[in-house]
């Protein structure tokens, strides 16, 4: 596949410059070290920091604004960002109220964070991110990886930090929505890094694959492609059972796209994921059908699930204004 | 009539300078093949970053050629933890961070293998893997026990048996499923395959044995 490109190993540095300008009202970028950091920061709030490998957009960057994220640290693509960058990020954007840091769970991500942690000297707390329930292999070891369900936990830690709460209740909420928080996804094919000459996955025409990582990770299952109604029951069986919601607890239902598939398809495995889960008396009460966390141009979708309640719901509903999520304002 | 002038001898410094320009080199060619093997089981780019990690050595070259040894890996090791990322950044940056904190200025044979194995063991620490986890681990942990065990019979004797322990270490390591890093979630597909930070590590002590191991 061919791709918009000048020097590959120019590619994170120049998108982030288009991003940057793009959206000049709510972020502004740091090149060296690099990050992305809230334009107008509120005094006194707990600042929120996420970071990770690059390729995932609009995660991290695309959510740092009102009611998210203050500040994304970008790695090379699929790369954890360093820890110059990310103790550069956390000293730009935190004062006294603290710093959380939300992590995806990633040996490089975790390590890198805990080390620039180990350099930071204000009050902060680290919450890990782990809502993959694809992989056939790792639980018992490294446990899951984060993936989509990382968009939920920004989105609610990050309410609840515009609302002015503490550090340790925004860490033990976004603790919270983590737990309640499972995502699985397939992929129809592969994606490639810019800097590489050959896909991360490869998969025959006419093969998916179950269970897939955000990037290019096997998953647990290697079939041809089913109907998408099958394969979206697949994938919402395996969150449920994992899940086990109580009859009538309202849950937040999260499709997402993996970079290559259209918004159209999207919207065909969302309708029959609420099919199946209104078909089990379980109640849809909030829905987000979007790429919002990508694995570059890979075909593919994720669904995600959270066991909402009513202070999850109200922080969802909350005013969010960043480039990539943006409602109630 | 000849009068006699000492030979001239390069200072520890200045060998261990001139080792990791060469380590820097080879990783740098080794790219692509340290990306294939992590393709295989992983996301493909563990060469890429050992490249950054070596790029990076070479940049502040000149303030590395200032320090005394301890100083030197110390500096190297932080260097590389606070630029390179991904997760070889932070592994081997503290590999070599803690190998310089428990190095004395002018170590012994001795004192290396006991600097080694220390820095071994923060990166096992900074890594939460133990050996059998299918990681660098497996090399680099044999090949220091072997240093140690050797370190009295002479420098190339010892190089050799720590280059030999890691060799061994990454093909006893090759049937085992992961059960650190990325390669973890990959299951029963690992076993077979080698681990590209056991492989990253290997190619190290071969270079550093070829290097040092014939000098006195």
């Amino acid at each position: 596949m061919s791709k918009f490109l000048n020097d590959p190993e120019d590619a994170v540095a120049e998108a982030l410059r288009g991003f940057a300008r793009c959206h000049a009202d709510l972020v502004q970028l740091s090149e060296q070290p690099r990050f992305v950091a809230r334009r107008n920061r509120v005094p006194g709030k707990v600042a929120i920091v996420s970071g990770g490998g690059s390729g995932h957009d609009p995660l991290h960057a695309g959510f740092v604004g009102r009611g998210m994220l203050d500040a994304a640290v970008p790695g090379e693509v699929f790369s954890s960002p360093s820890v110059e960058q990310i103790l550069a990020a956390a000293q730009s954007v935190a004062d006294d109220a603290g710093l959380l840091c939300l992590i995806k769970n990633y040996s490089g991500d975790i390590m890198n964070f805990e080390l620039a942690m180990e350099l930071f000297d204000l009050p902060h707390a680290e919450v890990v991110i782990e809502d993959d329930i694809g992989a056939a292999g790792g639980g018992e070891t490294v446990g899951r990886r984060g993936v989509a369900g990382t968009v939920v936990v920004e989105k609610i830690a990050g309410a609840a930090a515009e609302r002015m709460a503490g550090l340790t209740e925004c860490a033990d909420l976004a603790r919270s929505v983590a737990e309640a928080t499972r995502t699985m996804g397939v992929a129809l094919g592969g994606c490639r890094v810019p800097t590489a000459d050959r896909p991360n996955l490869e998969l025959a025409p006419g093969e998916m694959e179950i269970g897939i990582g955000i990037h290019g990770e096997p998953g647990r299952r290697r079939a041809p492609v089913a109907p998408a109604d099958d394969i979206a029951e697949e994938l919402v069986y395996a969150l449920l059972s994992d899940l086990a919601p109580p009859p009538g607890e309202p849950l937040l239902l999260f499709v997402n796209g993996l970079g290559g598939t259209p918004p159209m398809e999207l919207q065909i495995l969302y309708r029959a994921a609420v099919r199946m889960i209104e078909g089990r008396g379980l109640a849809v009460a909030r829905s987000l059908v979007a790429p919002l966390v990508t694995s570059l141009e890979m075909p593919g979708a994720s669904i995600t699930l959270t066991r909402m309640n009513d202070r999850f719901l109200q922080l969802w509903d909350d005013p969010v204004v960043t480039p990539g999520l943006r409602w109630g304002a | 009539m000849t009068s006699a002038s000492p030979a001239p001898t390069r200072s520890a410094e200045a060998r261990a300078l001139d080792a990791l320009a060469t380590l820097c080199q080879r990783l740098l060619a080794a790219e692509d093949e340290l990306d294939a093997l992590d393709r295989a089981i992983g996301d493909g780019d563990h060469g890429h970053n050992l490249s950054r990690a070596a790029r990076r050595l070479d940049e502040v070259r000149d303030t590395l050629a200032n320090l005394a040894l301890p100083d030197l890996l110390r500096r190297a090791g932080s260097e590389i933890v606070m630029s390179v990322g991904g997760a070889s950044g932070p592994l081997y940056g503290t590999l070599l961070m803690e190998t310089g904190k428990a190095l004395p200025v002018a170590p012994s044979l001795a004192e290396w293998a006991t600097a080694f194995a220390a820095g071994v063991a923060g990166l096992a620490k900074r890594g939460r893997a133990a050996e059998g986890d299918k990681t660098m681990l497996d090399v680099l942990a044999p090949a220091s026990r072997a240093l140690a065990v050797h370190a009295g019979g002479g420098r190339a004797a010892a190089l050799a048996a720590m280059q030999a322990a890691g060799r061994q270490g990454l093909e006893d390591a090759r049937p085992l499923r992961a059960r650190r890093g990325r390669a973890a979630y990959v299951g029963e597909r690992a076993a077979g395959a080698d681990d590209p930070g056991a492989a990253s590590a290997l190619l190290c002590l071969s270079t550093i044995t070829e290097l040092l191991g014939g000098e006195s």
